[in-house]
């Protein structure tokens, strides 16, 4: 597998300048005889999709969901960043550039970060011009708010629905195209596989929700803009939709993997209440700001809260980081809550649960001014659970949020198969080791107007408008190996014995949060490779789906996205085993100071690792791409 | 969080594609009031498997109040009874031990039943592809703080814009409108400079397309307004007939045939 990353020469600043100006064109009259694939229509796919058409390319877009305005970019809460600058305090593209790549631990490329920069502040422009109502001051110019791991106010939003509104404005942006006859979507569509010819990529085979029949789609290029893969853990705050299917097809067919193991735990969600329990629901951290994270100081200690003295309450994050306090990044928060509630010291019916107290916060401002910030918050956390939060602690727990890791990508976001692009979070482009809040809606966008719209057309100018068509015999053999699959997850329907899939979904993500969690050792991973092939082993054998494969059938599309899930776990608990330091969102607990906070090991580690499939049942290949940095120099985080 | 369970009757509308459909009647034992009432749908879904029955066909998504994907009718209630809730957001507490729940599906002519409690909602998207968004082409837009907009008149806009797209308002009104989610777009994008060069081409060719699609028209009931899980207000309506009296009689845009 060859990993040339493609990046322009010259200054940081002047690389994706001379990239464009590198790329060759597709004459304006030429673009029409290109058909471009595009699943899915989340930020980066539905922005790519009416980008794409707008030039006047051809595009067939793929969702798997009734509308493309379902996909799950809508359920970002916070913002998006931008280096604006608007409100005069010293941001510049160059700080947002540090601050996403210092956020991400050194371990994303200083080139394709910097662009994410360079592009923020046309993402706000053209949001605007769409129609989206972002928030704003009296006078009438764009409002501003503050988030984690920046010292500026650079984040622009909508509410607390600003991914839903940068969403529909994408949307109404494909919408615009699809009438224009540029755009046709395929709705309740399911990539199931990748159709490789020549070597190249040229379409896909896909199962029709709603009856379920197999249809088989060819093109000038692939683009994946399929999300992320937290679903592997069963529960996570990802939608029930959510999975890695797409990507994990592709990677099978020859596209590197790049470190699966970065996965990022958001520190506030509301606790896991049941063994039914779907999916949990995220707190937006800003919570953070006015609430104090505790828990009794006492192991098992099982009273109310309210009756817990203070002498007996342990404010651990303030103790033990006097500087950041509640404050904290995400991982070393969402780590200490685990290290707390390890000890016994966890609170609620599971014991997998701290406390976030807005009674010191309410005494100090008054009820009316934290309602003013958290009013909605509050509202959502009482309508969920029934405890309002201004009487009694919140309870919460870290979750499974959103994975770095996903498709490698060259600088022109193409995977390792010719012709395969990989846009928003389904690659592994811009946030290394970890994310910062406000930074994944940026970088959809930016990879779905911005980049992919210039980068694809050097492709196509160098590939040519050859045709190829769907009785090629690469779509029938691949229609086949589906169909087999699909027969396979069948074969106990109708009969009574077995389990569900949720059953051993649930199974495979307690092993990966236990193991492949927060906090990871080699003894913990080398015993889920154990553990995760023999639940494949009895989920292939035991799995009872009904129905048939000719109807529209849900747990059929589940059981497809868990197999996927189940053979996918094994890369990322064996590039978790692989990466022996700690960094961004993850503790190796071998790789720690002293004083047990994350080291991490530039001299080992400062590479992203991709890995190559070698054929069913061979162990995978590590490859490895050096991480150069000329700009910036990697430092320690430290937030004591 | 109260560990209690709650024993229910489900009357649950079964439907395979053209055929005709029917209530099926299940009985639910040991519901935890904390559950959501999808979660409660998935421990009847795993239920119904492990009997060698067949699982209810229901949409949804991301389970907390945004995607609008998922939705029925409980008891007569688009969302069921909670006020601002969608049906992913309401929790079992809401309901008494040995309570009757009726489940169906959002019904509308514009709607079709797809199986079970899934309808087709695509009309939605053929509503907005006649003029629900703002003709400017990636690249072309100028600085965002070029045009200063009041905070009132972005905060209005928001409201409108809050719109998740789940049908609710069409399946609460006696005449199937989509005036409610009609309303909304248009006055999203009218209230905002950005969208007034198109406001009358917009006004004419949605409501076209409304009527192409098979919705009624408003007559006040205000149903919509009640069971709309983001609290959408009927005057979203009145701008709409406002933009569309405006557009018919001042504007020299024809109203597309």
């Amino acid at each position: 597998m060859q990993l040339d990353a493609k990046i322009p020469s010259g200054p940081l600043a002047e690389k994706w300048d001379l990239r464009r100006f590198e790329n060759r064109l597709v004459n304006p009259a030429n673009k029409r005889k290109y058909h471009i694939l595009v699943v899915g229509s989340g930020l980066a796919g539905a922005s790519a999709s009416a980008t794409l058409a707008e030039l006047g390319y051809n595009v067939t877009t793929f969702t798997i969901h009734d509308s493309p305005r379902r996909a799950h970019s809508i359920a970002a809460q916070g913002g998006i960043n931008a280096a604006k600058n608007y409100q005069n305090d010293g941001d510049s593209i160059f700080r947002l550039f540090y601050d996403t790549i210092k956020g991400g631990d050194f371990r994303s490329r200083e080139a394709n970060v910097y662009r994410l920069a360079q592009i923020s502040n046309s993402i706000i422009d053209q949001c605007v011009a769409q129609g989206i109502p972002f928030a704003r001051e009296y006078g009438g110019t764009l409002a501003n708010r503050s988030f984690g791991g920046a010292q500026v106010s650079r984040t622009f939003y909508a509410r607390g629905q600003t991914g839903q509104q940068l969403l529909l404005g994408a949307y109404s942006a494909l919408m615009r195209q699809v009438a224009a006859g540029r755009v046709t979507i395929l709705p309740r569509r399911e990539m199931m596989d990748l159709v490789l010819i020549n070597g190249r990529a040229r379409g896909l085979i896909c199962r029709n929700l709603l009856t379920g029949m197999l249809e088989r789609y060819c093109g000038h290029a692939v683009v994946l803009a399929t999300g992320g893969y937290g679903n592997a853990y069963f529960l996570s705050t990802n939608a029930m939709a959510s999975n890695v299917t797409a990507a994990w097809r592709a990677h099978r067919r020859g596209a590197g993997f790049a470190n699966p193991c970065f996965v990022q735990i958001h520190p506030t969600c509301i606790p896991v209440h049941g063994d039914y329990q779907s999916k949990l629901t995220l707190m937006s951290e800003s919570l953070r700001n006015d609430g104090r994270v505790w828990v009794p100081k006492n192991p098992g200690d099982n009273r109310p809260p309210g009756e817990i003295p203070e002498g007996e309450r342990d404010y651990y994050l303030e103790n033990k980081y006097p500087s950041f306090g509640n404050l904290v990044p995400r991982d070393v928060a969402s780590r200490n809550a685990k290290e707390q509630c390890d000890r016994g010291k966890g609170v609620g019916e599971t014991g997998l649960a701290v406390y976030l107290d807005f009674r010191d916060a309410i005494e100090r401002d008054g009820l009316e001014v934290i309602l003013q910030k958290y009013g909605n918050l509050f509202q959502m956390y009482e309508k969920i659970t029934a405890v309002d939060p201004s009487r009694e602690p919140m309870m919460i727990y870290p979750a499974v949020h959103y994975t770095m890791g996903g498709l490698w990508v060259d600088y022109n976001l193409m995977s390792t198969i010719p012709g395969l692009f990989v846009l928003g979070e389904a690659n592994f482009s811009d946030h290394g080791a970890n994310r910062l809040g406000a930074s994944a809606l940026m970088q959809g966008l930016a990879d779905g107007y911005f980049i992919l719209p210039y980068t694809i057309g050097d492709f196509l100018a160098e590939t040519g408008p050859s045709e190829e068509r769907t009785d090629n015999p690469s779509f029938a053999a691949i229609q086949a190996e589906v169909e087999t699959r699909i027969a396979g997850l069948l074969h106990n329907s109708g009969s009574r014995g077995g389990r569900s899939v949720d059953f051993y979904h649930r199974q495979l993500g307690k092993i990966l949060w236990d193991y492949c969690g927060m906090a990871r050792n080699r003894k913990g991973l080398e015993r889920a490779l154990e553990k995760i092939p023999e639940l494949r082993d009895e989920y292939f054998a035991n799995v009872l789906v009904p129905g048939s494969g000719a109807e529209l059938n849900q747990s059929l599309e589940r059981a497809g996205r868990v197999a996927d899930f189940m053979e996918f776990a094994e890369i990322m608990v064996r590039d978790a085993l692989a990466r022996e330091e700690s960094c961004g969102c993850h503790l190796r607990e071998e790789s720690q100071t002293e004083e047990h906070e994350a080291l991490r090991d530039d001299a080992r580690f400062s590479h992203v690792a991709v890995w190559e499939h070698t054929g069913e049942g061979n162990t995978p290949v590590m490859h490895r791409e050096r991480l150069k940095f000329e700009n910036v120099h990697p430092s320690q985080r430290s937030y004591k | 969080m109260a560990d209690k369970t709650i024993n229910l009757t489900l009357k649950i509308w079964r439907q395979a594609g053209n055929e005709p459909g029917h209530l099926e009647t299940y009985e639910l034992e040991s519901i935890s009031t904390d559950m959501s009432f999808l979660e409660m749908l998935d421990v009847l879904n795993e239920k119904l498997t492990l009997e060698g029955g067949e699982p209810v066909a229901f949409d949804h998504d991301c389970r907390e109040g945004i995607c609008g994907m998922c939705g029925a009718v409980v008891n007569g209630i688009a969302h069921g009874p909670e006020k601002e809730t969608t049906l992913c957001q309401l929790h079992m507490r809401h309901f008494r031990n040995g309570q009757t729940l009726v489940i169906e599906p959002f019904r509308a002519r514009a709607f079709p039943v797809v199986r079970d409690l899934i309808v087709d909602r695509s009309a939605f998207d053929r509503i907005i592809q006649a003029g629900g968004f703002i003709s400017v082409n990636s690249g072309s837009a100028p600085d965002a703080n070029a045009i200063p907009i009041p905070q009132e008149t972005a905060e209005q806009a928001m409201d409108a814009a809050a719109c998740i797209g789940c049908g609710a308002c069409v399946a609460a009104c006696p005449n199937a409108a989509a005036m409610l989610f009609v309303g909304a777009k248009i006055s999203q994008l009218a209230l905002l400079p950005q969208g007034r060069p198109e406001r009358s081409r917009r006004a004419l060719s949605m409501v076209a397309a409304m009527e192409r699609e098979g919705f009624g028209n408003c007559s006040n009931e205000r149903e919509c307004e009640a069971v709309c899980p983001k609290g959408i207000s009927i005057r979203n309506i009145a701008r709409l007939n406002r933009e569309y009296l405006r557009a018919t009689l001042c504007s020299g845009d024809k109203t597309p045939s």
